[in-house]
């Protein structure tokens, strides 16, 4: 398989650029799950009707 | 096995586009649909933080199934044209990735569903993540036409799971609705492989098409259609839905085993363009849509 895919060169820049754009979905994604997980504990401890 | 694709020594990090893809995010739009009807049916109710919650773990829980189904096949799907431009078979990710990421999404997802429901709504979601990638992925896709008879079974799985977040128990409707996706699979992917049948016999995946032929695949869509047909509508007869949903499901039902009829008794020539078949699996999508709306709607407003 990797025969047929003929490897490109390096391309730093495209390195750098997804690093960061995954750097920053992380982070997204982490605040998302924090906060979640704040509400998720507001509502366990308030008795829903 | 995954194949070795790999990108290089120095391999670029995956792009979320990717991985994104990689949750098969076009199956779990009809998984979240038929969890959150599943839920919404049931008795009493559920704090709109923990309904989110638990509906989150289910999609993540598809996504993380659909991952681990795509790096297992990852050798499979290059060899279909349907499928040799998903990011594993295309080299745009290398399998290892893959694996973590499935792998660390199914933990999260039954982690979540553990914290925002219970431990019945986990265990559910842990058996259905887990039958999906070794009874169905592994074990009877590669071996048995009757592959997704019973690894329909997977996909059977999100109302119930969404029902016992809710309530913390099981009740005969969610298991209807289990039963209702369970005997809809057969005729909405048998359909989809009659017309894609070139493309599984390239893979070597033994469908009901390839194994035993386009008239007894066609007579089987049928035979599903009618017992479908009866489960969908049981539930109104048996006093578990009302007459919304009863009429609904006649009606559409109906319509399903028309369209079934018309491809369970044709034959096919040379340059057929497959147009029942095509139509058959496209309205068994929204089939299944409408009657799980229909499920919620009479529970809402019983007429």
């Amino acid at each position: 398989m990797t025969d047929e895919n003929p490897q490109k060169p390096f391309d730093e820049a495209e390195y750098r650029r997804r690093q960061r754009s995954r750097a920053n979905l992380m982070g997204w994604i982490l605040g998302a799950l924090a906060l979640l997980f704040f509400f998720i504990t507001m509502a366990r401890m308030v008795p829903h009707s | 096995m995954a194949q070795s694709l790999t990108h290089g020594e120095m391999s670029l990090p995956a792009d979320w586009r990717d991985l994104f893809a990689l949750t098969k995010p076009r199956v779990m739009s009809l998984v979240v649909f038929t969890a959150l009807c599943g839920l919404l049916a049931a008795p009493g109710s559920v704090h709109p933080v923990l309904a989110f919650s638990s509906i989150l773990a289910i999609a993540l829980g598809a996504g993380a199934s659909g991952a681990l189904n795509q790096w297992y096949e990852a050798g499979l799907d290059a060899k279909m044209k349907r499928t040799a431009g998903r990011p594993l078979p295309a080299g745009r990710l290398d399998p290892q990735t893959a694996l973590h990421f499935g792998v660390g999404l199914a933990a999260f997802s039954v982690f979540l569903m553990l914290f925002a429901a219970n431990w019945q709504a986990a265990l559910l979601l842990t058996v259905s993540i887990l039958f999906y990638v070794f009874v169905y992925t592994m074990w009877l896709k590669p071996r048995t036409p009757q592959n997704i008879v019973i690894g329909g079974a997977a996909g059977a799985f999100p109302p119930l799971i969404g029902w016992v977040a809710a309530t913390g128990g099981v009740a005969p409707l969610p298991v209807l609705l289990f039963l209702l996706i369970f005997l809809w699979t057969p005729p909405h992917f048998w359909a989809l492989a009659l017309f894609v049948r070139s493309d599984y016999a390239a893979a070597g995946i033994p469908m009901m098409p390839v194994v035993a032929g386009e008239s007894s695949t066609r007579r089987q869509i049928l035979f599903y259609a009618l017992i479908m047909a009866a489960a969908a509508i049981a539930p109104w007869p048996l006093g578990y839905t009302g007459a919304l949903y009863g009429w609904t499901a006649v009606l559409l039902s109906a319509l399903f085993v028309l369209l079934s009829i018309q491809v369970g008794t044709r034959r096919t020539g040379e340059d057929d363009r497959m147009q029942p078949e095509k139509r058959l699996f496209a309205y068994s999508i929204a089939y299944l849509f409408i009657l799980f709306g229909a499920v919620v709607a009479d529970h809402w407003w019983p007429l």
